[in-house]
C-alpha cells in the first residue's frame, strides 16, 4: 500500500521535475514545477473529440492503458512493505500487464488509420519487443540469485548478499533505468519535444487523442516513469527502516528525473536505426546480471 | 551569332536579343550547359507575345563572368521537343511554361503543374488533383505530410513512398502559397510599393530578393549606382546570411533532438537581427532597401555598434560549433544523411548553399559579382559530400566568412552620397531587357525585367534558389530513413511562397 501511495506522490513531482532541469540547463526559467499536473487536470475537465474513422477500440484503449498501469504499480513492493498484490511470480504479471496496456495503445493508434500514427505503433511495438529480453534476464538472474520468485521478496533478499550484489545492482539500475527511457519514449530513443511527426515514437500515436483521454495518458505516462523509480529505489533500500527508506525513495527518484533531464539537454537522439542496436544491447548488460549471479552462485564450477 | 552576351545588372534593348528558330534555341541552349559545367541555366521563360509565346533563356557561365541571353517564338497549340529531355536542370522551368502558357512537349519526363497559378491556361487542374507518382506495391506504403506543416511554417505537400521506414521516393508537390506576386509586379506602379512587394517574395530572404529589384530598377533607369548604396546592400546581404544561417543551425539542433545548440544558436541570432533593427527600424531588414536612394544610411555609430556586436558573437559561436561539431551523437544524425551527389547536383542545376555541398562553386559573390563583392575577393566555401553535414558545416563557415567581411566593410564606411532620388530613379527606358543576379543567403536569386514602349514593366520573373533546390530535398532523401527527413529538409531550409511566387 506504501509503495503505491509514495509513487504516485513521486509521479506528481517527476515530469516536472524533468522539465525544470531542461530548462535550466538551456539557460531558461522554465515552467513550474507543478505545470504538468496542472495540464492533466485542465485536460481532465474537457471533453473529448473522437475522429469518425475510429471504433470503439479508440475509445476503450486510454482507459485500459492507464488502468494496467495502475496494477503494475500495485505490484510493486516498498522494502519491507509489500505491493498491494503479492505472489509468486509477479515480475512476469507486472511486465505482461503493462505489454497489455501497450497493446491497446498500439492498436488503437492503428485504429485511426492515419500513416504517422501507424508508423509510431509499429516502431513502439518493435522496441517494446526487444526491450523485453532485458527485463526478464535481468529479474529472472535476481529471481535466481534470491531464490523467490515474487518482487517483494526478491528485493529483500537481494540485500543480504555480498558487496558483487552491490556492483549487479548497479548494472540492474542503468538498464531499469533504460527500459524505463524507452517505456516511457524519451530520448535518446525518442524525442518528446519535437513537433515533427515523422521522427516522433509515441507522441505519434496520441495526435488523435484529445481531452480526458490525452490527460489518462500523460497521467499514465507520469506514473510509468516512478513505477520505474520505484524498482530501482527497492534495488538498494532492502530491509533498512522506513524513517531512512522514505527519504532515501525521494532522492533516488528526484536524481533520476535529473539524470534524465541532463541526459536530454547534452545529447542529440539517436538514429532510429541505431535504436534497435542499443535497445538489444541492454540485453547483454542483463546477460552480464545473469553471469554474474552464475558466479555468486558457483554454477560455473 | 545566336545569342547576346550581357553582364550581370546590364540593360539590353529587347531588340539586340537575337530571336532564332525553336531547334536552333534547343541546340544552342542545351548544348551551352553540356558542354560546359561552369554555365547553367539562371532563368528561362516565356511571356506572351500577340498570339505566341516568346521564350527567353538565359545562362550564365561561371567562368567568364558573362550571361548569354537567346530568345525563341513558339505557339501555343504545336509540340515541340523538350530542353528537359537533353538536360535535366531545364525540368522546372518548362514545366512552368507548359503551366502558364499551354506550350505542348513531346518528351518532356515529369510535364506536372509547378505551382497551379492563377492565370494557368488549364483551369481544369486543381491543386487537389495532382497526379502523384505511385508505386502498386502490396510491400510499400505511402506517407503524406502536409500541406499543413507541423511547425505551421508554411504549406506544402510531400508524399513519400516508403519501404517500411525507408524512403524510397519523394515527391514534393507546392503551389499553395501562390499569390501572383509577378502579376502584381506589373499592376502595381509606385516605386516604394514596387520594393515592398520584391522584399516580400520570401519573408526569410527579404534583403535578397530586395536588392534584386533595387538592382534590376536601377539598371532599366540608368541610375550608377554610389558607393555608399553598394556599401549599404553588402552589409545587409552578410548581416542576412549571418542570422539565417544561425537560425537554421538552431532548427538543425532542435530537430536532432539537442536542446542545447537549439537555444545557444538561437540567442546568438537575436543580436544580429537587433541590430538590422538598430539600423533600419526592423528585425526583417524590410524598408532598409530602396531602388536609388539610401535611407538608411550606414553611419561610422552604426559600424561602431556592428562592431561590438560582432565580437560579442563570434567567440560564442565558433564554441558552441566547436562542441556540436565533435560530438558523437550530432555527427551520427548529420554525417552520410541525406546525400545529393555531386553528378546529381550538378544535373539537376542546384545552386547557392545546397549545391556548395555538393561539390559546385557555384556562387555569384564569386562568379557574376556585384555591390563590394568584387572588391572583398569572394572565395566560396566547398564540400564535398553533400550530405547534412556538409550542408551544415558550410553554414558555419560562411558566417565565419561574413563577419570577416563585414569587419573589413566596416574599417571604411563611405561618406553618404547627395543624390535625387525622385529623378534618377523614376522613369525605366523603354523596350529592355534586364536581369540581375544575386546571392542571397540561400543562393542565386535571379530577377528578370521587361519593360514596353512606355518604359513600364511588361513581364517580372523572378527565380528564387528554392526553385531548383526542392528538387535536391527529394534526391537527398532516397534510401534515408522518413524520420531522417525533417533534419534533411533543415538542412536546404527552402523556401515556399519563394517557389510559389
Amino acid at each position: 500500500m506504501l509503495s503505491a501511495l509514495l509513487i504516485v506522490i513521486a509521479a506528481i513531482f517527476f515530469t516536472g521535475i524533468i522539465i525544470r532541469t531542461k530548462s535550466l540547463a538551456s539557460g531558461r526559467k522554465g515552467p513550474q514545477i507543478m505545470q504538468p499536473v496542472l495540464d492533466v487536470i485542465r485536460l481532465f475537465r474537457k471533453g473529448v473529440v473522437y475522429s469518425e474513422t475510429t471504433s470503439f477500440i479508440f475509445q476503450i484503449a486510454p482507459t485500459i492503458y492507464f488502468a494496467s498501469v495502475v496494477m503494475a504499480m500495485l505490484v510493486v513492493p516498498f522494502g519491507q512493505s509489500s505491493g498491494v498484490l503479492s505472489f509468486n511470480g509477479d515480475f512476469i504479471f507486472f511486465a505482461y500487464v503493462l505489454a497489455l496496456g501497450k497493446f491497446f495503445s498500439i492498436i488503437a493508434a492503428m485504429d485511426t488509420g492515419s500513416s504517422f500514427e501507424g508508423m509510431g505503433a509499429s516502431r513502439e511495438a518493435l522496441y517494446s519487443m526487444f526491450a523485453e529480453p532485458a527485463f526478464f534476464i535481468l529479474m529472472g538472474s535476481l529471481a535466481l540469485l534470491s531464490g523467490h520468485t515474487s518482487f517483494q521478496e526478491i528485493f529483500t533478499a537481494l540485500h543480504i548478499g555480498s558487496q558483487i550484489s552491490y556492483a549487479l545492482a548497479a548494472l540492474a539500475t542503468f538498464v531499469i533505468l533504460m527500459i524505463a527511457m524507452i517505456e516511457s519514449s524519451r530520448m535518446p530513443i525518442d524525442d518528446p519535444k519535437t513537433h515533427l511527426e515523422l521522427t516522433m515514437i509515441h507522441e505519434v500515436m496520441i495526435l488523435d487523442n484529445s481531452g480526458f483521454d490525452l490527460g489518462l495518458i500523460l497521467t499514465t505516462g507520469y506514473l510509468k516513469f516512478a513505477i520505474y523509480g520505484a524498482l530501482i529505489v527497492n534495488l538498494f533500500i532492502g530491509v533498512i527502516p522506513y524513517q531512512y527508506a522514505i527519504p532515501s525513495f525521494f532522492a533516488i527518484q528526484f536524481l533520476m528525473a535529473v539524470t534524465i533531464g541532463i541526459i536530454e539537454s547534452f545529447m542529440a537522439r539517436f538514429r532510429m536505426s541505431h535504436n534497435p542496436q542499443f535497445i538489444v544491447a541492454l540485453t547483454s548488460v542483463s546477460l552480464l546480471i545473469f553471469f554474474g549471479v552464475l558466479l555468486i552462485l558457483n554454477k560455473f564450477m | 551569332m545566336h545569342y547576346l552576351t550581357i553582364k550581370n545588372n546590364q540593360s539590353v534593348s529587347l531588340s539586340e536579343i537575337p530571336e532564332v528558330s525553336y531547334s536552333t534555341f534547343l541546340v544552342l541552349n542545351t548544348g551551352m550547359v553540356a558542354e560546359n559545367l561552369g554555365r547553367h541555366c539562371v532563368n528561362y521563360f516565356g511571356y506572351p507575345d500577340g498570339d505566341q509565346i516568346k521564350l527567353i533563356c538565359c545562362i550564365a557561365d561561371d567562368t567568364d563572368h558573362l550571361i548569354y541571353i537567346s530568345s525563341c517564338r513558339v505557339d501555343v497549340n504545336t509540340e515541340y521537343a523538350s530542353f528537359t529531355a537533353k538536360n535535366l536542370c531545364f525540368e522546372k522551368f518548362e514545366r512552368e511554361i507548359h503551366e502558364n502558357f499551354g506550350v505542348m512537349y513531346s518528351d518532356h519526363p515529369w510535364l506536372k503543374p509547378v505551382r497551379y497559378a492563377h492565370d494557368r491556361v488549364d483551369m481544369n487542374e486543381i491543386i487537389a488533383n495532382y497526379p502523384f507518382y505511385s508505386i502498386d506495391s502490396e510491400e510499400l506504403h505511402e506517407v503524406g505530410v502536409g500541406p499543413i506543416h507541423a511547425g505551421i511554417i508554411e504549406p506544402g505537400h510531400f508524399r513519400f513512398i516508403c519501404n517500411g521506414e525507408q524512403i524510397l521516393h519523394l515527391e514534393i508537390q507546392l503551389g499553395y502559397q501562390h499569390r501572383g506576386i509577378e502579376k502584381l509586379f506589373l499592376e502595381t506602379k509606385k516605386l516604394n510599393q514596387l520594393a515592398t512587394l520584391a522584399e516580400n517574395i520570401a519573408g526569410d530572404t527579404a534583403v535578397g530578393h530586395s536588392v534584386a529589384f533595387a538592382h534590376v530598377w536601377e539598371s532599366l533607369c540608368g541610375f550608377e549606382s554610389t558607393r555608399d548604396l553598394d556599401f549599404a546592400r553588402t552589409v545587409a546581404l552578410e548581416l542576412e546570411r549571418i542570422a539565417i544561417h544561425t537560425g537554421d543551425l538552431s532548427a538543425g539542433c532542435t530537430d536532432i533532438a539537442y536542446q542545447l545548440g537549439s537555444s545557444v544558436f538561437g540567442r546568438l541570432r537575436t543580436p544580429i537581427i537587433n541590430f538590422m533593427q538598430e539600423w533600419g527600424g526592423n528585425r526583417l531588414s524590410k524598408g532598409l532597401i530602396r531602388p536609388g536612394q539610401n535611407k538608411f544610411p550606414f553611419t561610422q555609430a552604426l559600424a561602431d555598434r556592428l562592431k561590438q556586436v560582432l565580437d560579442a558573437f563570434e567567440p560564442d559561436f565558433d564554441e558552441m560549433n566547436e562542441v556540436l561539431f565533435n560530438m558523437p551523437s550530432a555527427l551520427s544524425r548529420f554525417e552520410r544523411t541525406g546525400v545529393v551527389s555531386i553528378e546529381d547536383a550538378a544535373a539537376i542545376g542546384a545552386v547557392g548553399m545546397a549545391a556548395r555541398a555538393s561539390g559546385s562553386a557555384r556562387d555569384i559573390r564569386l562568379t557574376h559579382p556585384h555591390s563590394l563583392y568584387a572588391e572583398l575577393n569572394h572565395e566560396p566555401f566547398i564540400k564535398h559530400h553533400g550530405d547534412v553535414y556538409s550542408r551544415f558545416q558550410i553554414r558555419r563557415k560562411e558566417v565565419t566568412q561574413s563577419i570577416k567581411y563585414l569587419r573589413t566593410l566596416i574599417a571604411d564606411v563611405p561618406a553618404v552620397a547627395e543624390i535625387k532620388p525622385a529623378k534618377a530613379t523614376s522613369a525605366p527606358g523603354a523596350n529592355l531587357f534586364t536581369l540581375s543576379l544575386v546571392e542571397g543567403w540561400r543562393g542565386e536569386i535571379c530577377h528578370c525585367a521587361i519593360t514596353n514602349a512606355d518604359g513600364e514593366l511588361k513581364h517580372y520573373k523572378i527565380k528564387d534558389p528554392s526553385f531548383h533546390n526542392w528538387l535536391a530535398l527529394a534526391l537527398s532523401v532516397r534510401n534515408n530513413e522518413i524520420s531522417d527527413f525533417p533534419i534533411c529538409n533543415k538542412s536546404f531550409n527552402l523556401s515556399y511562397c519563394g517557389n510559389d511566387l
